[in-house]
């Protein structure tokens, strides 16, 4: 049976097409092994298929992307002896914004010998996704993450020590063991740097080739495979196909789409999107965190908002005024007349509760009226206690950067006053849809790190991106994707002069051309911004079905108005950023629809998706596991209003299904 | 506040460049550097004038893709502040403000304020890396690294590569980011077996691309991430001992 279903808005009355109890999708196969789950990953690995190390070198392999899942997959694809080619539209790899991150990385090292083990940190990321994610998937995760810090330990990037010389651990939101690994506050740039490096080797070697400055725009599929990719190099406008026997795409996520997130400028969907145009399947697109520790906006031309590491939570106290309209400065207010209500409303994880509920919660309360700060946009967080407990100086020097960073933007000291925060997009767990072995639904096209869906379910926990992206990158891509390889050894793969490739490369080239010819009245960016708004406003940190059903009717319509009323100016045969930016707000405006869909379709709360809707008398996320226990794999339909939905129905075997509690 | 601007605009790698000059009207105090050239892109846009182009990308420096030279200075007037961290509430209503891109022979313009920088890359692939292939590592707590030697080599790893070191060199010299990068891996046990490697093969390529160190100490002024000239001396010391035991050998 087909679990093939329509679009449900069309007909907002009826019931929600869901497989009720159903079995996986006949079109999607996860290839999940068999077996117990403690074994699986080592039994697969002895069961897929190898290629000989003296063929490696007769298999071409692309990659997109340098971040830690694209530098890590192709420095180890290098290693293992393919023949690597990595295109990334950054002036260097190790630009990518996997450098951003600052907290750390998880991992079921237990050093501290406090109860972790790699069942627990599988239970907590399945707890943690609110159940949504894929059993299998977050067990190897768990399992290999120990492999990760022992490599990236080896690679040197220094992470913080002991006095004793032994590796230090953090803490982070929803766990209760101290798990994470960490480089200062600068933990994402120090992993990039090892996968970089990593990368460079490989290049020196020969094994890796890289071009910089080169976008990719479309996937190119030649009987149901992929064959290649058309990129444009955007210093010179030329547009080029490249052929291989595997594409690997490693092109993060797409919080961009609200415009206004903490992700780097240039991050877009627009690999993604265009692989997904050529029948990749996108799944959860609605699943998206909101990161509950950044600056709040402070006017509208606000270009992005700046994430304070979650690890601040650790010390910090979060907190408002008991009373709403308290005139007084926060060191003025006593005791008594805060009100901490994290620590109030969950106590056993108080302030390190997961994301999603410190989001919301800090929403509820900034709505009630309780907001602080010039626009009353934002909530408390407090450091006075940890440094009068712990001294200035230790505190310091755990968050002496975050602490320069908010002073730098904001003016403010946050040993004078408490910093204000505030909740912004931040993650994507939503991306194509891959299998076990992370190969999306077109045979030969594989997704890893945030661009794809897998680990994380509908929520992700704090310090498991990083977790993710070198996990798949580094352990397990370079293992699966042998096993389909293996069937095209001794094939050549397709050349770039086949039809399929010239006509993609017509159609890039046309699109670009298309972009600069409509000399319309308003900027990508305005179009941007009004996107964002809509997104923020409708499908946002909490959404319901009059809301999404609004934005599904206004963002078609400004879509309309942007194909004709864009201002790019310029030429294609130089560098122009207004160009690059067109293509990728054009495929934004497309992912925000289905992102729309996607959350409206789903009539529970679960994670980062909220639906007013559905919720406990306490206001937490109330998941309807009878109906809605599965992955929603979304197929393109040929335009942008008319996806077909295929579930993956998703089992819990060993983490039983329970309402999220962090109380 | 109302600013005049001198930007550099240059179309292409070989195409002359100038100075336009640019009113920017009604910036707020609390805009970035860039944020402000947002607003002013938005503003030519619509006079139908090509935006002006700048690297840009993460805003909260850390990605190292920023920077230019305002009044002189690389990253601009403020210690410690890539120039996406750099606010208007650091300038004056009525400032006159220069912009230019990097000018290092080592950094050819691409257009209007971006410079091509893949001459650092080149200077890592000749040796800025651990050689340990994936799976092949021990556990990590194996090798003990005390805290300051783990501190020290964090302080050099810290470099962003933006390039305000070569930029805001007399000599255009890459001293400051090559020893930074040495430093890291030197400094560690785990990057002892190479060391000699590394810093012939690093110092040699940083050769050919940049001008020589004449400690000048403007590097370590312009320096974001606020990487100290000891990783210079540190350099120079590591690579005379590489030197003489490869001549030895």
């Amino acid at each position: 049976m087909t679990e093939t279903m329509p679009p449900p808005m069309t007909t907002p009355e009826s019931p929600t097409a869901a497989p009720a109890g159903s079995a996986a999708s006949s079109v999607l196969d996860s290839k999940v092994p068999d077996g117990p789950i403690e074994n699986m990953w080592t039994q697969h690995k002895f069961d897929m298929r190898l290629v000989a190390p003296h063929n490696k070198r007769r298999f071409d392999i692309i990659v997109i992307g340098t971040g830690l899942a694209g530098a890590s997959a192709a420095a180890t694809l290098g290693e293992l002896g393919y023949n690597v080619t990595v295109f990334t539209f950054h002036d260097t790899p190790r630009r990518a914004h996997s450098i951003a991150a600052q907290g750390g990385i998880n991992a079921a090292k237990n050093y501290h010998g406090d109860g972790d083990s790699i069942f627990r940190l599988f239970y907590d990321t399945v707890k943690g996704g609110d159940f949504r994610s894929r059993e299998a998937n977050v067990h190897r995760l768990a399992e290999v993450s120990n492999n990760i810090i022992d490599q990236c330990a080896a690679q040197g990037v220094p992470f913080a020590r002991e006095y004793g010389g032994m590796l230090a651990n953090r803490s982070f939101g929803g766990a209760q063991v101290s798990r994470t690994f960490y480089a200062r506050g600068q933990t994402g740039q120090q992993l990039l740097l090892g996968a970089y490096q990593a990368l460079m080797r490989q290049s020196a070697a020969g094994s890796v080739t890289i071009h910089t400055g080169m976008e990719m725009l479309d996937v190119v599929v030649v009987d149901g495979r992929a064959a290649g990719v058309v990129v444009r190099d955007l210093t010179t406008g030329e547009v080029t196909s490249h052929s291989a026997h595997a594409v690997v795409l490693a092109t993060g996520g797409y919080s961009n789409v609200f415009y206004l997130s903490t992700n780097a400028m240039a991050c877009n969907v627009t690999a993604a999107w265009r692989a997904h145009r050529k029948g990749a399947f996108f799944a959860n697109p609605c699943y998206t965190q909101i990161h509950p520790t950044c600056i709040p906006a402070s006017d509208e031309f606000q270009s992005k908002l700046t994430l304070m590491s979650e690890s601040l939570r650790n010390d910090g106290r979060i907190w408002v005024p008991a009373n709403p309209d308290d005139a007084r400065s926060a060191r003025e207010i006593p005791e008594e007349e805060r009100h901490y209500y994290l620590e109030e409303r969950y106590p056993a994880f108080g302030n390190l509760v997961p994301r999603d509920v410190a989001s919301r919660n800090a929403k509820e309360r900034v709505d009630s009226g309780h907001g602080i700060g010039p626009l009353r946009n934002g909530v408390f967080l407090d450091f006075s206690s940890a440094f009068e407990r712990l001294g200035t100086e230790v505190v310091d020097d755990r968050y002496s950067n975050l602490f320069e960073m908010y002073e730098r933007i904001t003016g403010e000291d946050v040993h004078d006053r408490p910093m204000r925060i505030y909740p912004a997009p931040h993650y994507t767990m939503g991306g194509l849809w891959v299998d076990y072995h992370l190969m999306t639904t077109v045979p030969g096209l594989y997704c890893i790190g945030e661009a794809n869906f897998s680990d994380h379910g509908a929520n992700r926990l704090g310090a498991s991106a990083l977790m993710q992206g070198l996990a798949d990158g580094y352990f397990v891509l370079p293992y699966t994707i042998g096993d389909e390889l293996a069937d095209h050894l001794g094939e050549p793969p397709v050349d770039t002069g086949h039809r399929a490739f010239t006509q993609a490369e017509q159609e890039v080239t046309d699109r670009t051309a298309r972009w600069l010819s409509i000399q319309g009245t308003r900027s990508v960016d305005w179009f941007h911004r009004e996107l964002g708004k809509i997104m923020w406003e409708h499908c946002g940190m909490a959404r319901d079905r009059a809301g999404l059903e609004k934005a599904i009717s206004e963002i078609p319509a400004l879509r309309e108005e942007f194909e004709k009323d864009v201002r790019v100016l310029g030429s294609a045969d130089s560098l122009n950023s207004s160009l690059e930016k067109v293509q990728r707000v054009a495929d934004f405006f497309e992912l925000g629809e289905l992102m729309c869909r996607d959350a409206l379709h789903r009539e529970e709360s679960c994670g980062g998706h909220f639906r007013t809707e559905h919720q406990t008398e306490e206001g937490e996320a109330k998941r309807d596991d009878d109906n809605f226990a599965y992955a929603a794999a979304w197929e393109w339909g040929g335009s942008p209003g008319a996806p077909n939905l295929h579930a993956e129905s998703l089992e819990f075997a060993y983490v039983k299904l329970t309402q999220r509690s962090y109380k | 506040m109302n600013l005049t601007l001198h930007v550099w605009r240059q179309a292409g790698p070989r195409a002359p460049g100038r100075f336009q000059t640019i009113k920017a009207d009604d910036i707020e105090q609390d805009a970035s550097f860039l944020e402000m050239l947002d607003l002013v892109n938005e503003r030519l846009i619509e006079q139908g004038e090509e935006p002006i182009e700048f690297a840009h990308d993460c805003r909260e420096g850390i990605c190292g893709t920023c920077g230019v030279m305002i009044n002189g200075q690389a990253h601009g007037p403020e210690r410690a502040t890539a120039t996406c961290q750099l606010h208007m509430r650091k300038f004056s209503d009525g400032d006159e403000i220069v912009i230019e891109p990097w000018r290092a022979s080592g950094f050819p313009i691409v257009k209007d304020l971006v410079v091509d920088r893949s001459a650092f890359d080149r200077i890592i692939e000749a040796g800025g890396y651990i050689s340990v292939d994936t799976g092949s590592a021990q556990d990590a707590n194996l090798v003990p690294i005390p805290k300051d030697t783990a501190d020290l080599s964090m302080d050099a790893a810290a470099c962003i590569g933006c390039g305000a070191c070569v930029a805001a060199c007399p000599n255009g010299a890459a001293q400051l980011f090559a020893s930074a990068k040495l430093a890291h891996l030197n400094l560690l046990p785990q990057g002892q077996a190479e060391r000699a490697y590394r810093t012939l093969g690093m110092v040699g390529v940083m050769e050919e691309h940049f001008g020589s160190c004449t400690n000048h100490r403007e590097c370590e002024a312009a320096c974001p991430k606020e990487i100290s000239i000891d990783f210079i001396a540190m350099l120079n010391r590591d690579w005379l001992k590489a030197t003489v035991a490869s001549r030895r050998a």
